[in-house]
């Protein structure tokens, strides 16, 4: 295992973070408390508690989820996007690395870096909604296997992208419409029948809902089949990277 | 794995390159690299130096064939075989915001190796970059760029060196820093593989050079082997009254008459026990053609090499 190798990676995309560090934070803290001060404090006062749980609280792990979800993609893409866009990559490809080294490098640093905006995110709610976590192990179990998950999505889509627009296509198109549609802002059990079936095929939903157990204990779908459903995703992933890496395909011509 | 023959610490084995876009880049092709060695790679544009290259450090991948790098298999020893490696490609590719001296660290780092600052404050003050080694890299000229990427292909301490066409876009100055570093590192025990248009460089550079046309090496040689071998000298006689034409009476010779009518060129083979020079000389004297001046002069790699690419087959046989 090339150990310095990883290293080197990691620190490489964590510099390239902390470079950009304000701009990193900003956007995100700015856009939650635009969230928590529209739907938690204006809209949030005239709705009525879902599960025992205030409004204002309910969305926390939701909105979480949402930026989980594309920081994690976008970090990991653009982090691997890059160096193939600036023709850098040739020094990855001709280093003594496997593909293993290499993921758990780009990976590792954007899921560090998800995670910790996912704790400031909570951090800045704490300022609007008072709430309280039931499971906090289960609550960090679930942020870092989102996290780790949806940076090595982030990490297939920088690979097959070829070009900036495709970078941003799948995080916008898929992952957000997957994210609202996934209870983030709602509970399952409030749409009709054939919807809360059809939310049943959004992988997110499952994600949220086990996210939002660990923090109030209750769930739209069993906490197991979250957990399941998570560790499935990042299965796929996983074979999905290992495949393209086998056959070089659009790295090593 | 220790290598059969640890003369040579490169050996490439029918190496074929077909890109998908169904162009055939490499056709066959056999090469020995000797440990300590300075190769040139020569060729045309589009001769496939790169590829080639490419291939044998692991960016792009053989369509068929293998390569061992000092006794690894580079594909099956991957890890082993690349440590030793280092590259500098042919175009820019650098970061942008990234320091100097940050993008060393992290090369060295990638290659396997614990960090040791000392050992790349050197290689940075080996090429002038000491001074520099705060500055992101897109602050830095072309030039700098070039010594950045030797600068990290050499972070590793590789034993085995590619230079693809280092001197591109490199003034004179940086160019023997340059050729004094490649020598320095030879002396060290490092091999160094390096492709370049400039003749003269691979000339006063290399012991060894392998040409290469349109996917083919044509010939491999011994840099003194190759000029003798294919060496023509050349006699040029400035003569006294100018000719219309060659005297019919010296078709036989290989004999041109420079336009103006003023030189007689005569061109030998240096392999030749005989040259001939004595006679031709005689025979002008026959012919009432006297001459005021004569100079003989070697054919260089330059001419070699057109003409070698020109006319493969002939010339290589
Ligand atoms: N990725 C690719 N896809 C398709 N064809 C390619 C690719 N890369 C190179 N080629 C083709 O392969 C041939 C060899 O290219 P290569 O870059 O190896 O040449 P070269 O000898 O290094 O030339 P130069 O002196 O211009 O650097 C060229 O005809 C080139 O167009
Ligand atoms: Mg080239």
């Amino acid at each position: 295992m090339n150990i310095h190798g990883i290293r080197a990676i990691y620190h490489f995309e964590m510099a390239r973070t902390f470079r950009t560090l304000w701009e990193s934070i900003a956007a995100p803290v700015l856009t939650t408390s635009l969230y928590f001060i529209v739907f938690g404090k204006a809209i949030g006062s005239r709705m009525g508690e879902i599960d025992s749980v205030s409004y204002g609280a309910f969305i926390i792990p939701g909105l979480v989820m949402l930026n989980l979800l594309n920081e994690s993609i976008s970090n990991a893409s653009f982090g691997i996007y890059m160096p193939r866009w600036a023709g850098t990559i040739y020094e990855l490809l001709s280093a003594p690395v496997s593909w293993v080294e290499v993921v758990m490098g780009y990976v590792g640093a954007a899921a560090t870096k998800s995670v910790i905006l996912g704790i400031l995110i909570l951090c800045t709610a704490r300022v609007f909604v008072p709430y309280e976590i039931v499971h906090p192990g289960w609550m960090v179990g679930f942020l870092l296997l989102t996290a780790i998950t949806f940076s090595l999505f982030g990490f297939i889509i920088g690979l097959w992208a070829d070009n900036f627009q495709k970078l941003q296509v799948v995080p916008m198109l898929i992952v957000t419409p997957l994210t609202f549609l996934g209870g983030a802002f709602y509970s399952i059990k409030m749409l009709p029948p054939l919807w809360q079936k059809i939310t049943l095929f959004n992988p997110v939903a499952y994600l949220i809902s086990g996210f939002r157990w660990s923090f109030y204990g209750v769930a739209d779908v069993n906490v197991v089949m979250s957990i399941g459903m998570t560790f499935g995703f990042l299965t796929i992933c996983l074979i999905f990277v290992w495949r393209v890496f086998k056959s070089g395909y659009k790295i090593r011509n | 794995m220790a290598t059969e023959n640890s003369d040579y610490i490169i050996l490439v084995q029918d190496i074929n390159k077909t890109y998908g876009t169904g162009f055939q880049a490499l056709k066959n092709i056999n090469l020995e690299i000797k440990r300590g060695e300075i190769f040139a790679l020569l060729g045309p544009n589009g001769a496939g130096k790169t590829t080639l290259i490419s291939i044998i450090c692991g960016i792009v991948k053989a369509t068929s064939g293998i390569i061992i790098a000092d006794g690894f298999n580079t594909v099956r020893d991957y890890r082993a075989a690349r440590a030793i490696i280092g590259l500098v490609p042919q175009e820019l590719h650098t970061d942008s915001f990234e320091s100097v001296w940050a993008t060393v660290k992290f090369s060295r780092g990638l290659f396997g190796k614990a960090p040791n600052s000392a050992y790349l404050e050197k290689v940075l003050r080996d090429l002038s970059l000491w001074d520099r080694r705060d500055m992101k890299i897109k602050e830095l000229s072309g030039g700098m760029k070039r010594r950045l990427l030797i600068a990290k292909a050499l972070a590793h301490e590789p034993k085995i060196l590619f230079l693809d066409e280092p001197s591109a876009g490199v003034d004179v100055e940086l160019r023997h820093d340059m050729w004094r570093m490649v020598r320095d590192l030879r002396a060290q025990g490092a091999t160094i593989i390096l492709t370049t248009h400039y003749i003269e460089e691979a000339e006063d550079m290399a012991d060894r050079i392998g040409v290469i046309s349109n996917g083919e090496l044509i010939i491999v040689e011994d840099k003194e082997v190759l000029m003798r071998k294919l060496g023509k000298k050349q006699l040029t006689l400035t003569l006294r009254q100018p000719l219309g034409s060659i005297p019919a009476g010296l078709s036989a010779w290989p004999l041109a008459l420079t336009e103006d009518g003023q030189s007689l060129v005569y061109s030998f083979d240096t392999q030749k026990e005989e040259t001939g020079i004595a006679e031709l000389l005689r025979t002008l004297s026959d012919h009432s053609i006297e001459f005021k001046d004569l100079r003989s002069s070697e054919s260089s790699l330059e001419d070699i090499f057109v003409s070698l690419v020109h006319q493969p087959k002939e010339n290589a046989s």
